[in-house]
C-alpha cells in the first residue's frame, strides 16, 4: 500500500475495484465506511452486488475480466475532458503520449459495450476521480487473479499518475494483501528472484553480499521458479523434492486436481503445518508446527507495518515453532543455524534488509513500525512515493484490454468467479475448527442469479453439479441477485467444495498468477437421490 | 511405608497407605472442591462437597474422610457427583446473601468459585436469609454471620490452640451459628485477634477490618513474609495494591505455634504505608495505644530511658 | 493550539482549549467515574455518573460534556457529588440482578467497581427486576439484557465505528431496551458478529460466548498479539488461563483500535483443536506413523540432501508461507539459498 489504513478514512473519493473489503478485510472496510460518513464518494467495481457495492454511490457491475477496458475508459474521459493533472504528469512522470495514444480508442461507448457499464456512468466516475482532492484506489485479488492481472495493475497506476492522486496522505494505490503476512514473506525474500528487501538475485553484487553475510562461498544465480511453475515442474518430474511450510496448494491452487497429481509425482514431499491438511496427506514426512499463539515473531501487514506476535501458550504436544524446525533441519544438513529466539533472528534480518534496518524488538514493544525504517532513530514511513517514485520518474505503461483466457461457450455457458466469505479464511484449515465460525457459516453454496436459476430449473437449496473442463464439485445453490446473470460465485474455504478443481491455471505471463476469477462452467441440477448421496 | 494403588478417573495413582482419597486425587492433579476440609486439621467431613463416586460403595462418600485403598476405583466429576455438588451449593446459596457486588471476599471465595464451576446461580431455591447484624465490635475482625457456611474451620483452628477455643457452634438448625460463648461478640470474649480463623474462612464471613473496603481481591498481590517478633516463624502475607502494602494477613502459624496479634501488628508497623493506630482492650473497652505498648516494648523503653537519665 | 488552565480539586492543570472537564481531570490524575462516555465515540452525556461541581454553574454538570474554561474551578469529591453518584448507583442497582456470583464480567465491571468504591449496597433501593430471557442463539455473543444499564455505548460503537447500526434503544421507561430493529435477536438481524459492542459494554450485559465459564476475569492473563488472518494486521489480547487460550478481547491496536472482525475475535478455537498435529509423522507403506523429531529431521535431511546430490540443487523447491512470521520466512529464504542451493522458493502471495 502506498498509504496507511487509517488514511483511507480521509479520502474524499474511493475507487474500490475487485475488493470485497467489508468481508475480506473487515477492519479496512471500517475505514471506508468512516470515509463515507465523512462525505466521501465510493465507487465499487465488482461483478457481484456485495455489501460494499450496496454502500457505494456507484456500483459498476462489470463483466468479469474487463477491468482494463474500464480503467482505460476512465483515462480516456479524463484526457478528453482535459481533467488530467498537467503539473504532476510533467514533473513526475514519463511516456504520457504513449498512454494518450492507447486510450484514445477507449471511448465511453466502446467501453460500455465491453464492460456492460453505461457510458454516462463511466464519464461521471472518471470526472469524480480526477477532481477529487484525495482519491484512494483499493484493490485485491479481484484485480490480480486474471491472466492480465499485471496489466490491470498498470492500468490502475496509469490512472493515478494521470491525475496525480499519489504520494500524498489518503491518496494512492492500495492493494490489500489477503494473508496476514504476505507482505512480510515477500519482504523477507521468500521469492524466487529476490533476496530480502527485494534485492535482485540476478545482481552479482547482491549475491556476493549475501554469500558473505551468510558465510558461504556463493549464492545460486539461476532464476528460481514461482509456485505454479514449481507445481508444473513437479508434475513433469523436474522437481523431485518439495518442502512446504504452512501452505495448502492441494486446495488453494488453481486447477487443484492437477496440483494434487503433481505433488503425488514428487520423489519426496515434506509438509510442515499445524493441521493434517489436504496437502499434508500427500506428504512423506509431516512436521507439526506451533500456531501463532505459541511463538514469538513479527508479521508485516498490508501497509508495511511490522508488528509483534507474542507467545501466549506452549506449543501443543511435541509441535515446534517453524523457525526452530528450519534451524534443526539446516543444522542436520550441515549448515549450523542456531538462534535463541526470533528476536535474535530479527537482529540478523536488520543487517541484510535495509528497509528493516532500524527495526528492533525493543522498539516494537513500544509500538509498530512501518518500513522503510532504515535506522534505529528513523520513525518509519506511513506513506510511500512522496517527491519521487522508487525508480525516479513514474512511467506510464499503457495496456490493451484482452479477453479472459477462457470464455463461456455453448458447453460451459456460465462464468465462475471465486472469493472470500466474512466468516472464513483461505482453505478453512483454521476457521473450520474454531467451535464458532463454522457453526455460524456451516455450509458453502453457489450463488446463482434468478434468471439463470429459472433457465436451469434450479430452486434455492437444490444441490447442483458445477463442472469445468478440469473438474467438478457438488454444492447447494443459493439464488440471489448478488450475482449478475451469467455469473456464478463461491468461495474456496471449504474442503468439501474444492472449487479450485475447476479454476483455470492459465497464468498471467508477468506475475505468474493464475486466473482464479474467470473460468467457464456449466451448472446442472442433481436428481434428489444423487444430491442426498453427495451431501 | 506401605503403598496402595487406586484408579482415579481412569488414571492409576499410587499413594502411601492411610492417604485420603481427596489427597490422592489432588496429588494426581484432579480437582475436588472442599469447604470444611483444612489440611492442617483434617478429618471433619461435614460439608460433603468433596463427595466422589467409588465403585461398589453405597452412597457417595466424602473423599476427605475416606481412606484410599488398594484397587479402589474413583470418579471425581461423574454426573452423579456433579449433581450432588450442585445441590449442596444450591442449598448453601439458598441461605446466602449474594452480595458479591461489594463483598471483600469476591474473587477469592470458595463458595463463589464452586458456584461458578458448577454453574449454580442463586435463584434455584428461594431460601430464608439470615439477618444477623454485622459484628465489628473490635478493631481487627469483622464477622458477617449471614455469609457463614458453617464449615467449622474457624472453630477447629481456634480450638487447636490450647486455652483459646473462643468460638463454637451455637443453636440448631437454621439458627445454627458460630459465636463466642454465650453468643456474645468477639469484643466481649477472650479472643486474642490472632486471625487464625480469618485465614481459614473459605467465604466472606470473617474479614480483616483494617482492609475492609480498601481493595478487591484481584487488585492485591500477596508476598509471604516470616514474622520476626519471636522465633516461632509464623507466616504472614503482605498485601500490595498499586505497589503499596495496604494490610497484613495471617497465612500459616509456625509449627505448633499460635499466630498472634502482636506479630501481625508489628509487621503492619514495618510495612504498611499508613498503619492505623493500634488498639488494645483495657477494662473491657478498646482504646488507642502506642506502638511501643502493643509490641511489648514499653518496658524496654522504660529501661532505656532510665539508663539515659542515669548517665 | 491555544491552551487553558483550570483547577481541579486544587490541582492546576493546563489542557488544549476545547478539552472537556473530564479530559482535563484525567490529565490532572483526578479520577471521575463514567458509564456512557467513551473517548472514541460521540458523547451523549446521559448517565450523569461523571457529575462535578463548578461554582457559578447551576446543578451539577456532567464533566464528559462540559468544556473546560480558563480559570475554571472544579470539585469532583464534594458531599453533593458523592450523594448524586450514590443515588445514580442505587437506582441502577435497584433494577439490576444480584448476579456477580457467577457473572462473566465479575472483576471487570464498572457497575461493580463503582458500587464498591462508593460503598453502595445492591439492595439499598428495592426495584423491579427485568425478566428477559438470556439470548444465546448465536455462537459468538451472549446478551443478558437484565444487566444492561442503558449506557448506549454498544449502540454508538456499532453505528459509529462498525458502521452497521444494528441496535438501538426501543420502548420507554422501565421497558427501555437495547435491541436490533423489531426486537429480534442478533441472529436474525444483519449483525456481522464483530463483537465490537461486547468490547465496549461496561457491564455483563454483553459477553463472549466462548469465554463463558472458562475462567474469571482475575484468573486471566492477557497477551497482546497480532491477528493471524487477513493482512489488516489487527492487534488483540489472547486471554490465557492455565496454559490455554480461552478467548480474545480487544486491546488498543495501532491499526484497529478496539475494533475486530468476527474472525479475529472469535476464530481462536483452532489453537487447541484436537485435530492439531502434535508429533512428526512419517509415511510408511502408505500410512502415517508417529516418529521422533530426530528421526523425522534426519529423514528429511537425508532425502533433500540425496535429491540435491543426485539431480542437482534445482531439483528441490520450497513453498514458504504468508502465514508464518518474518523471521521464519527469512530463515526459509536462507535455508533455500544456502543449504539447498536453489532459488526455487516462493509462497502463495498470489492467492
Ligand atoms: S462470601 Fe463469597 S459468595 Fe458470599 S457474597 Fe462474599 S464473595 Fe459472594
Ligand atoms: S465463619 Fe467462616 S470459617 Fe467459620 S464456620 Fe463460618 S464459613 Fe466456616
Ligand atoms: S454486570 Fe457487573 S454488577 Fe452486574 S452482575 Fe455482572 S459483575 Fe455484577
Ligand atoms: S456484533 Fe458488531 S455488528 Fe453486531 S451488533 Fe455488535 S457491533 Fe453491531
Ligand atoms: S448492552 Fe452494555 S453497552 Fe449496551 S447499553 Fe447495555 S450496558 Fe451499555
Ligand atoms: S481481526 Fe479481522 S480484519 Fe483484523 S486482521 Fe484479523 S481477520 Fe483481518
Ligand atoms: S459519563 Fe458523563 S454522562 Fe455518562
Amino acid at each position: 500500500m502506498t498509504n496507511g489504513i487509517k488514511e483511507i478514512a480521509d479520502a474524499d473519493f474511493i475507487l474500490a475495484t475487485g475488493t470485497n473489503t467489508t468481508e475480506g478485510h473487515p477492519i479496512i472496510g471500517l475505514q471506508v465506511k468512516k470515509a463515507l460518513r465523512n462525505g466521501a464518494t465510493l465507487v465499487v467495481v465488482d461483478p457481484r452486488k456485495t455489501e460494499m457495492a450496496e454502500m457505494a454511490q456507484y456500483h459498476l457491475q462489470i463483466k468479469s475480466g474487463t477491468d482494463i477496458a474500464l480503467l482505460n475508459g476512465f483515462a480516456h474521459v479524463i484526457i478528453a475532458e482535459d481533467l488530467w493533472n498537467k503539473q504532476f504528469v510533467q514533473e513526475r512522470t514519463e511516456d504520457f503520449e504513449a498512454l494518450k495514444e492507447i486510450v484514445a480508442k477507449y471511448t465511453p461507448g466502446y467501453v460500455a459495450e465491453i464492460t456492460g457499464v453505461p457510458a454516462e456512468t463511466i464519464r461521471e466516475v472518471a470526472r469524480g476521480y480526477a477532481k477529487a482532492i484525495n482519491a484512494s484506489i483499493l484493490y485485491t485479488m479481484g484485480l490480480t487473479q486474471h491472466i492480465c492481472g499485471t496489466h490491470n495493475v498498470f492500468a490502475v497506476a496509469n490512472l493515478t499518475m494521470l491525475c496525480g492522486q499519489i504520494g500524498k496522505a489518503s491518496s494512492g494505490v492500495n492493494p490489500l494483501r489477503g494473508q496476514n503476512n504476505v507482505q512480510g514473506a515477500c519482504d523477507m525474500g521468500a521469492l524466487p528472484a529476490f533476496f530480502p528487501a527485494y534485492q535482485p538475485v540476478a545482481n552479482e553484487a547482491n549475491r556476493a553480499k549475501f554469500a558473505a553475510a551468510w558465510g558461504v562461498p556463493e549464492m545460486p544465480a539461476g532464476p528460481g521458479l514461482t509456485v505454479p511453475q514449481i507445481i508444473n515442474a513437479a508434475g513433469e518430474g523436474k522437481i523431485k523434492g518439495l518442502y512446504i511450510m504452512g501452505e495448502n496448494p492441494a486446495l488453494s491452487d488453481a486447477d487443484a486436481n492437477h496440483a494434487v497429481h503433481s505433488l503425488e509425482n514428487l520423489e519426496f514431499l515434506v509438509v510442515q503445518d499445524i493441521f493434517l491438511t489436504e496437502t499434508a496427506l500427500l506428504a512423506d514426512v509431516v512436521l507439526p508446527a506451533a500456531s501463532f499463539a505459541e511463538k514469538d515473531g513479527t508479521f508485516s501487514n498490508t501497509e508495511r507495518r511490522v508488528q509483534l506476535i507474542r507467545k501466549a501458550v506452549e506449543p501443543v504436544g511435541n509441535a515446534k515453532p517453524d523457525w526452530e524446525i528450519i534451524c534443526l533441519l539446516s543444522t542436520a544438513m550441515g549448515y549450523r543455524m542456531q538462534y535463541d529466539s526470533p528476536k535474535e533472528i530479527m537482529i540478523e534480518i536488520t543487517q541484510v534488509t535495509p528497509s528493516y534496518g532500524g527495526i528492533t524488538y525493543d522498539r516494537l514493544e513500544q509500538g509498530s513500525l512501518q518500513w522503510p525504517c532504515p535506522t534505529t532513530d528513523h520513525p518509519g514511513t506511513p506513506f510511500l512515493h512522496t517527491g519521487k517514485f522508487g525508480r525516479g520518474l513514474g512511467k506510464f505503461n499503457p495496456v490493451e484490454y484482452v479477453e479472459p483466457d477462457e470464455l463461456p461457450d455453448e458447453e460451459y455457458p456460465l462464468v465462475l468467479s471465486t472469493g472470500r466469505r466474512l466468516y472464513h479464511y483461505h482453505t478453512g484449515t483454521m476457521t473450520q475448527r474454531t467451535g464458532a465460525l463454522e457453526i455460524a457459516y456451516a455450509e458453502e453454496h453457489l450463488e446463482v442469479n434468478p434468471v439463470d436459476a429459472a433457465n436451469l430449473g434450479i430452486n434455492d437449496g437444490d444441490f447442483v453439479k458445477v463442472s469445468s473442463r478440469r473438474g467438478e464439485v457438488t454444492v447447494a445453490a443459493r439464488i440471489t441477485e448478488k450475482v449478475a446473470p451469467g455469473l456464478v460465485f463461491t468461495s474456496f474455504h471449504y474442503p468439501e467444495v474444492a472449487i479450485n478443481k475447476l479454476t483455470n491455471a492459465a497464468l498471467d505471463p508477468i506475475s505468474k498468477i493464475p486466473e482464479y476469477k474467470v473460468c467457464a462452467v456449466k451448472v446442472e441440477k442433481l436428481p434428489a437421490t444423487a444430491a442426498e448421496k453427495a451431501s | 511405608m506401605s503403598k496402595v494403588t487406586l484408579t482415579i478417573n481412569g488414571k492409576q495413582v499410587t499413594v502411601p497407605a492411610g492417604t485420603s482419597v481427596l489427597d490422592a486425587a489432588r496429588e494426581a492433579g484432579f480437582f475436588i472442591p472442599t469447604l470444611c476440609h483444612d489440611p492442617a486439621n483434617p478429618g471433619f467431613g461435614a460439608c460433603r462437597l468433596c463427595v466422589v463416586e467409588i465403585k461398589g460403595a453405597r452412597n457417595m462418600p466424602a473423599s476427605c474422610v475416606t481412606e484410599a485403598t488398594n484397587g479402589m476405583v474413583v470418579e471425581t466429576e461423574s454426573p452423579a457427583v456433579m449433581q450432588a455438588r450442585r445441590t449442596i451449593i444450591e442449598l448453601l446459596l439458598a441461605n446466602h446473601p449474594t452480595e458479591c457486588l461489594t463483598c471483600d471476599k469476591n474473587g477469592d471465595c470458595r463458595l463463589q468459585d464452586y458456584a461458578y464451576r458448577y454453574d449454580v446461580r442463586q435463584a434455584s431455591f428461594e431460601g430464608e436469609k439470615h439477618d444477623y447484624p454485622l459484628e465489628d465490635s473490635n478493631p481487627y475482625i469483622i464477622r458477617n454471620m449471614n455469609k457463614c457456611v458453617l464449615c467449622g474451620k474457624c472453630v477447629r483452628t481456634c480450638a487447636q490452640v490450647e486455652d483459646r477455643q473462643v468460638i463454637d457452634f451455637t443453636f440448631r438448625g437454621f439458627q445454627t451459628k458460630v459465636a463466642p460463648a454465650m453468643n456474645t461478640d468477639l469484643a466481649g470474649s477472650d479472643c486474642v485477634y490472632c486471625g487464625r480463623c480469618v485465614a481459614v474462612c473459605p467465604v466472606g464471613a470473617l474479614l480483616y477490618k483494617p482492609m475492609a473496603g480498601k481493595a478487591r481481591t484481584w487488585e492485591l498481590t500477596k508476598k509471604q513474609t516470616t514474622c520476626t517478633f519471636c522465633d516461632a516463624g509464623c507466616q504472614f502475607d503482605l498485601n500490595y495494591k498499586d505497589g503499596k502494602v495496604i494490610g497484613i494477613t495471617a497465612n500459616t502459624p509456625g509449627e505448633g505455634r499460635p499466630l498472634c496479634l502482636k506479630g501481625r501488628l508489628g509487621l503492619e508497623l514495618l510495612y504498611v504505608d499508613k498503619p492505623l493506630t493500634p488498639m488494645l482492650k483495657k477494662d473491657g473497652e478498646f482504646v488507642e495505644v502506642t506502638w511501643a505498648e502493643v509490641l511489648g516494648l514499653e518496658s524496654v523503653f522504660e529501661k532505656l530511658k532510665a539508663q539515659e537519665t542515669q548517665k | 493550539m491555544a491552551n487553558i488552565t483550570l483547577t481541579i480539586d486544587g490541582i492546576q492543570v493546563t489542557v488544549p482549549k476545547g478539552s472537556t472537564v473530564l479530559e482535563a481531570a484525567k490529565t490532572a490524575g483526578v479520577f471521575i467515574p463514567t458509564f456512557c462516555h467513551d473517548p472514541e465515540l460521540s458523547k451523549p452525556g446521559a448517565c450523569r455518573i461523571c457529575v462535578v461541581e463548578i461554582p457559578g454553574m447551576r446543578n451539577l454538570p456532567a464533566s464528559c460534556v462540559t468544556e473546560a474554561q480558563e480559570g475554571m474551578v472544579v470539585n469532583t469529591q464534594t458531599p453533593a457529588i458523592l450523594a448524586a453518584r450514590k443515588t445514580i448507583l442505587e437506582l441502577l442497582l435497584a433494577n439490576h440482578p444480584e448476579d456477580c456470583l457467577t457473572c462473566p464480567k465479575n472483576g471487570e465491571c464498572k457497575l461493580q467497581e463503582y458500587a464498591y468504591f462508593y460503598g453502595v449496597k445492591a439492595d439499598t433501593l428495592k426495584g423491579a427486576k427485568h425478566d428477559y430471557p438470556v439470548e444465546d442463539d448465536n455462537p459468538f455473543i451472549v446478551r443478558d439484557m437484565n444487566k444492561c444499564i442503558l449506557c448506549g455505548r454498544c449502540i454508538r460503537m456499532c453505528d459509529e465505528i462498525q458502521g452497521k447500526h444494528i441496535i438501538d434503544f426501543a420502548y420507554r421507561g422501565f421497558n427501555s431496551k437495547v435491541t436490533p430493529a423489531m426486537d429480534t435477536p442478533y441472529s436474525e438481524s444483519d449483525c456481522a458478529f464483530c463483537g465490537n459492542c461486547v468490547a465496549v459494554c461496561p457491564v455483563g450485559a454483553l459477553s463472549e460466548k466462548g469465554m463463558l465459564r472458562k475462567g474469571r476475569r482475575w484468573e486471566i492473563q492477557k497477551v497482546k498479539t497480532t491477528c493471524p488472518y487477513c493482512g489488516a494486521g489487527c492487534n488483540f489480547d489472547l486471554n490465557v488461563k492455565d496454559g490455554k487460550v480461552i478467548g480474545v478481547t480487544s486491546t488498543d491496536g495501532d491499526v484497529n483500535g478496539r475494533a475486530l472482525c468476527v474472525k479475529g475475535r472469535f476464530g481462536y478455537g483452532f489453537i487447541h483443536h484436537p485435530d492439531r498435529l502434535t508429533t512428526p509423522l512419517i509415511k510408511k507403506n502408505g500410512k502415517f506413523e508417529e516418529a521422533s523429531w530426530e528421526e523425522a529431521i534426519n529423514l528429511v535431511a537425508e532425502k533433500l540432501g540425496g535429491i540435491k546430490a543426485k539431480y542437482g540443487a534445482d531439483a528441490n523447491a520450497i513453498l514458504s508461507s504468508a502465514r508464518c512470521t518474518n523471521e521464519e520466512n527469512y530463515l526459509m529464504n536462507k535455508f533455500s539459498r544456502v543449504v539447498l542451493g536453489t532459488n526455487n522458493i516462493d509462497h502463495c502471495a498470489r492467492l
